[in-house]
């Protein structure tokens, strides 16, 4: 069984190679699937873990809280409705997008060094999804009655009204929601075949097995598998790119000065990657670290998405520019005032924290010596999830509060019970994600087998 | 006599080596044989002759079916069941009814993948024969197995074995129902 099993020293792959030499399918097989079933689990994953928890508490107090006493609780007032609770909707919506474009995007391209990041990526999109639907739906006051937002014979003798954009984001969000987990499923099917025969526990071995279906790796089922999850990635990139689309159009399809612009579904697509690999790399760089997976997630990937970053970084920051220029040469006096109460505004230093978190610090990913560094990369992923948030609230606040008429002008402050509900979804994240990487195994098996040298069938030997 | 068994497994070390038997195989004019693999292997479709796949036309039906239900569910609201007279606007607005349809689309298409996959494959399936062989665990770590059923009209347990064993497997193996 451990005939050729090797130790191996973390070494940057050169070349074409994307995962440290020295590995066998045995010793990536036993490696990744070690950590759920052998290793003891760690105190480094016990303590984040604890202090998520409490945030999931934090978060359960909040509802509960505004459950009873309704969503008066929070900031929002007349004119700025919307607050916290679409600005974190949005935020989390896009970090979602990394993961299905990981999966399937990069599937689809061909571009193989995704195989050691796409399953924690992918699962990254659905916890990130699932904090995202708290905020529409606690933010419907009786969130109770959020199945009136679809079409069913009822009593009221009502129906939704299709023509509005925010009918269409239940259905686009729900269709994103169900697809990344049927995705992100079927991805596991084969490692969980893996754990199934690896592990030593009776209990554990009828889980996984349920799980897993009876999967056993036939030729006839892998050609099958492999069109369902090239058809799957298919149907996830348009769908990937159409739900942050559908996401803009609940702002450009309203009059809003600030809002009302044909720049947004682009703009928001490319800035829901930027964040959505910053939080890809935010949780990678510790885990390889804490794991010791620096063979299997090696700086070369690290370098890749920091190169995401940066070109997602431009796009973001071309759409800045355009959007001030736009405001400037429409001749539009609201769509200039819009831009120029950003700027200059009661919220200007969020503007220009904003500019500095998106625009200005992460130029220095230019720098390969940054891209490589995982302290730095660690740092500029911060400040870009800092600065997209900001984003956020600057388009959702800062363009609610002053509109046409000065006489319904107000000005927004976050409640504490905002702040807890925000910070609650943090923690309800990092819960389902470490107990996602105890559980399940984080780096998908069967695809970093295909990685290696050996998984190529010599040719010439068939005849 | 002996108690009848699945079929004879032979185990491989490289996906090279199974590509090679399962060319013998297929060759020697075996055609109930399965090979098994910890990953996907392209090279063992063509050798296995595994050329036909209805998933492809699943997913289309699925997503046809996707659209219409969404457009037709729309058409159906804002026309027929629930008319709202906006200022006269028309109540069959297709424009607006696109994002729905679309996105109807996409889940009733990824819907009909995932479950004709486990439909084609005949899964979740409990048990299955294959198991019985203890070192079959191995096909899902670093392992290759080809297994020749015993439901092949040329299949004889005795010189099938032999033939197996002449492509210099790690080990011959029948497999129990």
């Amino acid at each position: 069984m451990s005939d050729d099993r090797r130790t191996t020293t973390p070494v940057r792959p050169t070349g074409t190679q994307i995962i440290a030499p020295g590995h066998t399918f045995a010793t990536v097989s036993d490696k990744i699937s070690s950590i759920v079933l052998t290793r003891r689990t760690p105190l480094y994953w016990f303590i984040p873990f604890l202090i998520a928890s409490g945030l999931v508490m934090v978060f359960l107090v909040a509802v509960a809280a505004l459950l009873v006493r309704g969503v008066g609780l929070w900031g929002i007032k007349v004119p700025v409705m919307w607050g916290w609770a679409i600005t974190n909707f949005v935020w989390w919506i896009g970090i979602g997008h990394a993961g299905t474009l990981i999966s399937a995007i990069l599937l689809l391209l061909r571009q193989s060094w995704r195989n050691s990041i796409n399953r924690f990526a992918e699962a990254m999109t659905l916890f990130a999804v699932a904090c995202a639907g708290m905020f529409p739906l606690l933010h419907l006051g009786r969130p109770w009655l959020f199945y009136w937002l679809f079409p069913y014979p009822n009593t009221m003798g009502v129906q939704p009204q299709f023509r509005s954009p925010l009918v269409w984001d239940v259905f686009a969000v729900s269709t994103y929601a169900t697809v990344s987990a049927l995705f992100w499923y079927v991805g596991l099917i084969p490692d969980l075949a893996t754990l199934r025969d690896r592990t030593r526990y009776r209990a554990a071995r009828i889980v996984y097995g349920i799980l897993a279906m009876g999967w056993r790796g036939a030729a006839s089922h892998w050609q099958k598998y492999e069109t369902a999850s090239l058809l799957l990635a298919g149907l996830a990139t348009p769908l990937v790119l159409s739900v942050h689309t559908v996401v803009s159009f609940d702002f450009t399809v309203a009059i809003v000065p600030g809002w009302h612009s044909t720049i947004f579904p682009p703009y928001f697509v490319a800035g829901a990657i930027y964040s959505g690999f910053a939080m890809v790399l935010v949780l990678a760089i510790p885990l390889r670290a804490m794991y010791g997976l620096e063979d299997l997630i090696t700086s070369r990937h690290l370098d890749n998405m920091a190169k995401v970053m940066l070109a997602t970084g431009e796009i973001v920051a071309y759409s800045y520019f355009f959007e001030a220029f736009i405001a400037w040469y429409s001749g539009n006096q609201f769509e200039m005032f819009a831009i120029w109460n950003r700027m200059t505004g009661p919220y200007a230093p969020t503007y220009w924290c904003l500019i500095f978190c998106n625009l200005v610090f992460p130029q220095i990913l230019w720098l390969k010596q940054i891209r490589t560094n995982v302290v730095w990369l660690f740092i500029v992923a911060l400040d870009v999830l800092t600065g997209m948030w900001l984003e956020r609230y600057v388009i959702v606040v800062v363009s609610l509060h002053r509109d046409y008429l000065p006489s319904s002008w107000g000005i927004f402050h976050p409640t504490i019970w905002d702040v807890a509900t925000y910070v609650g979804t943090l923690g309800l994240f990092f819960f389902l994600f470490f107990l996602f990487i105890r559980s399940l195994p984080m780096i998908s098996i069967f695809e970093v087998r295909t990685l290696l040298p050996q998984a190529e069938v010599v040719e010439g030997v068939e005849k | 006599m002996k108690t009848p068994i699945y079929g004879l497994m032979a185990e491989f070390e490289s996906p090279t080596a199974l590509v090679a038997a399962a060319h013998q195989v297929r060759a020697r004019g075996y055609r109930k044989v399965e090979a098994y693999s910890p990953f996907a292997i392209e090279e063992v479709n063509e050798a296995l002759g595994l050329h036909h796949n209805k998933l492809p036309l699943i997913v289309l039906c699925g997503g046809i079916l996707g659209g219409l239900t969404g457009y037709l569910m729309q058409y159906y609201v804002a026309v027929i069941d629930f008319p709202l007279n906006i200022g006269g606007r028309p109540l069959h607005s297709w424009p607006s009814f696109i994002i729905i349809t679309f996105e109807l689309t996409i889940l009733f298409a990824a819907l009909s993948t995932v479950l004709g996959l486990f439909g084609l494959c005949g899964l979740p399936m409990p048990y299955h024969p294959v198991f019985n062989v203890s070192r079959f665990a191995f096909a899902s770590r670093d392992r290759f197995f080809i297994c020749i059923e015993a439901n092949d009209p040329l299949f004889d347990r005795h010189d099938t074995a032999e033939f197996l064993h002449t492509l210099a497997p790690r080990e011959v193996t029948e497999v129990a129902h």
